[in-house]
């Protein structure tokens, strides 16, 4: 069954796991703690495995025979189609955690959706993803948790890096045209269907957390279109990709 | 793929054993006289894990299809971790192995799907993996007890570790930090 806009969605799940395991990675060796540190190399490892599988579908299923590193190196910013969260910077450890923490929750309630897809491959990379997904939830939740109810200190830091990241969290339950038509063809879930669940939890955290949700439903978007994406994941390319800018179709 | 999937391992060799070719010992040339499945599966559980040498990758549960197809012999592996390294250093070890052995044609694909769980570790690797010092997963999620000094007053350091498949724990008691092998 042939349905336009297959790859295009995958790759979206493909950059978001891409973009933000690259991210992490720029943690390798400045993490506040060893074990930090390790924790945030490991997340980052698991996430570019995912974004491999899902490159390598995408890739397939366009079928020009593009590999996922071809995917993953040879296209600029206004091809990238991750949501504009993952790309934004790390800033201190804490705004990496709560950036990690609004992701994971999302990730989680939608691998778990997608291992009902309409479509096997998507099943089978969901169903090995999620698992991972839910670790890194348990870590990222409890930091979030720990470093908001915690000192004053870091306590302001982590509202401050909630304030600076909410209005990117209304672009992953905001469905297009390309959501509604894979909705249609149960490749991929409803967004409407994920937004409670996910919202609910984002509550119960931050509250746990001693943390004030905005209240403004203000959303940037752009980024799972491509249409804009922010400043911000050019600089990133520019050091991901260095290599096969510099030496293009270098391989070992 | 129409053939079954593996059962685990500690049970495999009772499920898989067939009779349908006969044994090859030794270098047969171009797969002449093909080697029994059972024999293979025995040929897997000597390739280490690349990372945690101890335990085979039959220990480790992620060979979990072994079959003739014609003159090919078809070896599915699943990974552990997504972005785990040791997949494709894996899948070259068993090829490296199984040429060893004189069979030529070896196809190793990937297989996701049912997803890897730490249920498929045999009960021999838990226990070597414990001789080794590092504490086998358990259902609990949590180590029963140190590997090196057998209290069960431990203590987690960091949910993760030095691969992708284990996490930091210590001791209270003897005080040595060990490794856990995470349960998913």
């Amino acid at each position: 069954m042939a349905i336009a806009g297959v790859d295009a969605w995958v790759l979206r799940m493909g950059d978001n796991a891409l973009v933000l395991g690259q991210r992490l990675s720029e943690w390798c060796g400045h993490g506040p703690a060893l074990e930090e540190d390790i924790a945030l190399a490991n997340t980052a490892l698991d996430l570019i495995g995912q974004s491999q599988m899902w490159l390598g579908l995408a890739g397939e299923i366009e079928g020009k025979g593009r590999s996922a590193d071809d995917l993953a190196f040879l296209r600029d910013v206004w091809d990238f189609r991750n949501v504009l969260l993952v790309e934004q910077p790390n800033g201190d450890f804490g705004q990496t955690m709560m950036r990690q923490f609004l992701f994971d929750a999302w990730h989680v309630e939608m691998l778990g959706a997608l291992t009902g897809s309409t479509r096997p491959q998507i099943a089978e990379i969901a169903e090995k993803s999620r698992k991972e997904a839910a670790y890194h939830l348990d870590r990222s939740q409890a930091m979030v948790i720990g470093l908001g109810d915690g000192t004053d200190e870091s306590r302001t830091r982590m509202q401050a890096a909630l304030d600076l990241l909410w209005p990117y969290v209304g672009e992953f339950c905001t469905p297009d045209a390309l959501d509604h038509d894979m909705a249609e063809a149960g490749i991929a879930p409803d967004l409407d269907t994920l937004r409670p669940a996910y919202l609910t939890r984002l509550s119960d955290v931050l509250a746990e957390a001693t943390l004030t949700r905005p209240e403004s439903d203000f959303s940037h978007k752009g980024g799972k279109t491509g249409a804009r994406h922010s400043e911000h994941l050019g600089h990133m390319l520019s050091q991901m990709q260095w290599l096969q800018r510099a030496y293009p179709g270098a391989t070992w | 793929m129409t053939t079954a999937s593996a059962p685990p391992p500690s049970s495999c060799l009772k499920f898989l054993g067939s009779s349908r070719a006969e044994p090859s010992t030794g270098p047969a040339g171009h797969n002449k006289g093909r080697a029994s499945i059972e024999l293979v599966w025995s040929w897997l559980d000597e390739v280490p894990d690349p990372e945690i040498p101890v335990i085979s990758v039959v220990d480790l549960g992620i060979v979990r299809e072994v079959a003739w197809h014609g003159e090919d012999l078809q070896i599915a592996i699943t990974p552990t971790y997504s972005g785990c390294p040791a997949t494709s250093v894996i899948s070259m070890d068993i090829e490296t192995a199984l040429r060893a052995r004189g069979i030529d044609r070896v196809r190793v694909s990937q297989q996701l799907s049912p997803a890897w769980t730490t249920d498929w570790l045999s009960d021999k690797g838990r226990a070597r993996l414990e001789e080794y010092g590092i504490a086998p997963p358990t259902a609990a999620g949590q180590p029963e007890r140190c590997p090196l000094c057998q209290s069960a007053n431990v203590e987690r350091i960091s949910q993760f570790g030095s691969t992708p498949c284990k996490a930091q724990w210590r001791c209270r008691d003897c005080l040595e930090p060990f490794d856990y092998f995470k349960c998913i």
